[in-house]
């Protein structure tokens, strides 16, 4: 028999996802301790995270940098002290400052964990923030800054959250080098017992958990040792969209220009965000995109474009990025409006959704590598008060939602109102 | 611990087959015993350039991505100057596509001249995004000439410059695939929720009529020994100043590579590193610093690299960076310091193999390197170098005429 090699093999629908659910210790201070046990390797995670406190144009610097100090020392010992600490049982700690919280997370062989989670306790309840480490801190992070500050892609970023959000919330604010000078030891130390406190944090053990690490993390964190007498109270942030809707960062050498706009939307918690994530995925979200079929494989304009709606505790935004060739940036705009365009004018034809709607299964199937992974699901709903029903939700809306609907849909929240923001050349 | 089992076709394509019940993803990786150091030196960037035609349909398939995706499929590859790796991930069920999409432009690709005129035109936007366009970007665009003066590691992937890339025609490109696309230099690698019979099966149906072409037969110029300090400088605009070290050490296969590694260890992983507590924290003399190796299969570099403290002297910088290096050649490791780095690549190591297409990929790679098994024996590779080994091999390495140093200073 003469092999087809022109017609493509049967496939097979995809079905049966499974999410493996965490199951939760309620410890006697009042953190919710969610585990989830589903590792063959002996390896484990365990992340703290923390709402972060009331954000202040003051300090505007003050939530990210008490994270990141965390480790730079402690009563008991230095900061070289608690690294070589963690280094040398192979552990790693890393710590994560984001919108809306912050996060501690220490990856761990199980047989070390009782060596490593303590160093994890003492630099939670504990750090101190040395003045000498907070001049180094400060430096170095100005020296970072002022290396990024050269990136298109970076000065993008940065200039289009500002123009979303406006300056006055964490989610739109412009850091600039001399705001690290504000910085201080005391606001930091402020920052670090209103925020890192029993009160305030959740802890999600993930890998291979059995009753020896949750009675660990327990004896550890479950006290009331370090709860705090005041709940954590954060007002809604301030945000205002710039009433200006195009922005040009001129940079004369640029080679490239960097593009990013969008507008604000919502967030996951929002009836239609999934039907939305569909919409997204057919124009920017995957590599076969229309965004990426016109500008990259037809035209050559770029090396990659992609777009993405993000989902934030009190907001939300979809937004297009690339950085294009600095003499086609114009065209590469025009076009991008056309594709928006062509989503509201016409139906989506089914073809295409179908190959839309097997792929992001195929790629959600494929996002669930391990204990890990199913951690990470879990996070994208408890933070938003959500249940496993929204992934259940998820997967019917990419099976389900209508050329017609999404055609709707793309009318109704993309319509022509953009922000624009290009860095380098028009 | 990644288990295989291995057979070949007879058109001599190796394949490996990794089963792993628990996931429902199967990977297919291909593995192309060429990278940019078979290019000929008028042609650099080719390698490169040529992975992203695999992407523009093949003899008897218009589309490579479309039908992927239609199946629940992601894809993607990458070039280094050793090798171009292939690969796709897929839930299990439509393996049969991956085998169908692979096979099919490892027998033939479409040869389009738009696919070709698209694609110099995206490789070179790529070399300004990444090495132009950046600030510190073209580091390796001038390191490596510096390093190499007759093996082709001389050049970078992406390539030397990009006229190489946009006077590539479609002859070069016929040729290319003549000489490096065919069974013999390939190595299949298949993982996941999938069966060993199943894959033969599968790899005899889709991959075994291929004929099996040339083997490649590389013979490349080797690096003739360095006798003497090299220095350049660049004057760049650069907020800060910085600097690059470049020594000449030996292979991936060889027995020295595990010491050499975790030299690269000792003075850079993690908070308690030498380079970052001395440099960083203490001296205050950097605000970056760095050391690695660049793991390469022919001999390779270990590089240490850093940013400058504004208002630090660039002689004063390197000389503490030599110090810290001295204090390796003249002292012997600590104990407490040697298990320390051990158990790091230790966690790696472990951490690393709960990624089903890392596990596949090293498969892939070790049996380039000659047996994939030994992917296994990597672990006590390292657990069983001594400090007396990391000295001899920190005093072989770092001597100021088998470096190079790249400095760059700020305009701004």
């Amino acid at each position: 028999m003469i092999l087809d090699r022109k017609s493509e093999p049967q496939f097979k629908a995809i079905s049966n996802i499974k999410l493996i659910k965490p199951e939760v210790d309620k410890l006697k201070n009042g953190i919710s301790l969610y585990f989830i046990d589903a590792s063959e390797a002996d390896l484990v995670r365990v992340e703290f995270i923390f709402s972060n406190t009331q954000w202040s144009i003051d300090q505007p610097l003050v939530i990210g940098a008490t994270n990141s100090m965390l480790n730079e020392g402690t009563p008991h010992y230095t900061a070289s002290q608690l690294a070589d600490k963690i280094d040398f049982y192979g552990a790693f700690f890393q710590h994560e400052a984001g919108f809306d919280h912050s996060s501690v997370t220490l990856y761990s062989l199980n047989k070390h964990l009782k060596s490593t989670l303590p160093i994890i306790k003492e630099i939670i309840t504990e750090a101190c923030f040395p003045e000498q480490e907070l001049a180094t801190y400060v430096q170095n992070s100005k020296q970072k800054l002022q290396v990024n500050q050269q990136k298109n892609d970076f000065l993008a970023r940065k200039k289009f959250n500002q123009v979303l959000f406006g300056d006055h919330s964490y989610y739109g604010y412009n850091v600039q080098a001399e705001d690290y000078d504000k910085l201080s030891r005391e606001q930091l130390l402020g920052v670090r017992r209103k925020q890192y406190t029993a009160n305030n944090c959740t802890i999600i053990v993930s890998g291979k958990v059995k009753a020896e690490e949750r009675q660990l993390i327990t004896e550890l964190f479950g006290n009331e040792d370090w709860l705090s007498e005041e709940l954590l109270k954060v007002d809604q942030p301030l945000l205002k969209p710039s009433s200006t809707a195009k922005h040009l960062v001129e940079r004369p050498d640029a080679l490239q220009s960097a593009i990013r706009l969008g507008k604000p939307l919502f967030n996951k918690t929002h009836p239609d965000f999934q039907s939305m994530q569909v919409l997204n995925t057919v124009f920017g979200g995957y590599f076969g995109s229309r965004l990426m079929s016109n500008i990259r494989e037809d035209k050559g304009y770029t090396y990659g474009i992609g777009s993405a709606i993000v989902s934030l505790k009190d907001a939300g935004y979809f937004f297009v990025a690339t950085e294009v060739g600095a003499d086609v940036c114009s065209n590469a705009l025009t076009e991008i409006y056309k594709e928006i365009d062509i989503l509201k004018n016409n139906p989506i034809p089914e073809e295409e959704l179908s190959l839309v709607r097997n792929y992001m299964l195929g790629s959600f199937l494929g996002s669930l590598e391990n204990a890990f992974s199913h951690a990470d699901k879990f996070k994208g709903i408890l933070f938003y008060g959500l249940d496993y029903d929204y992934y259940d939700n998820f997967f019917e809306t990419v099976k389900t939602v209508t050329p017609q609907h999404l055609q709707e849909l793309a009318n109704k929240y993309l319509a022509d109102d953009f922000l624009e923001v290009v860095v380098g050349k028009k | 611990m990644i288990n295989f089992e291995r057979f070949t076709l007879d058109n001599g394509l190796r394949v490996l087959v990794h089963e792993d019940p628990a996931t429902p993803m199967a990977v297919l990786n291909v593995l192309y015993d060429v990278g940019a150091r078979d290019e000929d030196e008028h042609k650099t960037g080719f390698a490169h350039l040529f992975e992203h035609l695999m992407f523009g349909g093949s003899i008897n398939i218009p589309s490579y991505d479309e039908p992927l995706q239609r199946v629940g499929g992601e894809n993607n590859a990458f070039t280094t100057n050793d090798i171009t790796n292939y690969y796709i991930q897929v839930p299990a069920v439509n393996l049969e596509t991956a085998f169908w999409l692979e096979s099919d432009r490892m027998l033939s690709l479409a040869f389009s001249e738009k696919s070709l005129e698209v694609q110099r035109n995206v490789v070179c936007e790529e070399f300004k995004q990444r090495y132009l366009n950046q600030p510190y970007g073209d580091v390796w665009l001038n390191l490596r000439p510096l390093a190499f003066k007759t093996h082709p590691y001389k050049w970078a992937t992406i390539g030397k410059e990009l006229s190489h890339i946009e006077n590539a025609t479609l002859e070069d490109v016929k040729d290319f695939f003549a000489k490096h696309y065919n069974p013999q230099n390939a190595i299949l690698v298949v993982a996941g929720k999938v069966k060993l019979e199943e894959v033969k099966q599968l790899a005899e149906k889709w991959f075994g009529p291929i004929p099996s072409g040339q083997k490649y037969d590389r013979n490349l110029p080797q690096e003739q020994l360095q006798t003497e300090a090299r220095t350049q400088t660049i004057q760049a605009k650069v907020p800060l100043n910085a600097i690059y070290k470049a020594f000449h050490i030996g292979d991936r296969n060889q027995k020295e590579f595990y010491a050499t590694d975790l030299i690269s260890d000792l003075l850079s992983r993690g908070d308690s590193s030498r380079l970052y507590r001395s440099l960083v924290k203490e001296q205050q003399l950097f605000s970056e610093i760095n050391a690695y190796v660049s793991g390469d299969m022919d001999p390779g570099l270990f590089i240490v690299e850093g940013k400058l403290v504004n208002g630090v002297e660039m002689e004063q910088a390197e000389a503490a960076i030599e110090s810290e290096l001295n204090r390796l050649k003249n002292e012997q490791l600590q104990a407490d310091e040697l298990t320390k780095v051990k158990n790091k690549i230790e966690s790696t190591m472990v951490f690393s193999e709960l990624n089903l297409l890392d596990r596949a990929m090293n498969l892939a790679y070790f049996e380039l390197l000659g047996d994939a098994n030994n992917y296994n024996f990597e672990r006590e590779k390292y657990q069983a170098v001594t400090a007396s080994q990391i000295q001899e091999q920190a005093n072989k390495i770092f001597s100021s005429s088998n470096c190079s140093t790249l400095y760059y200073l700020s305009q701004n």
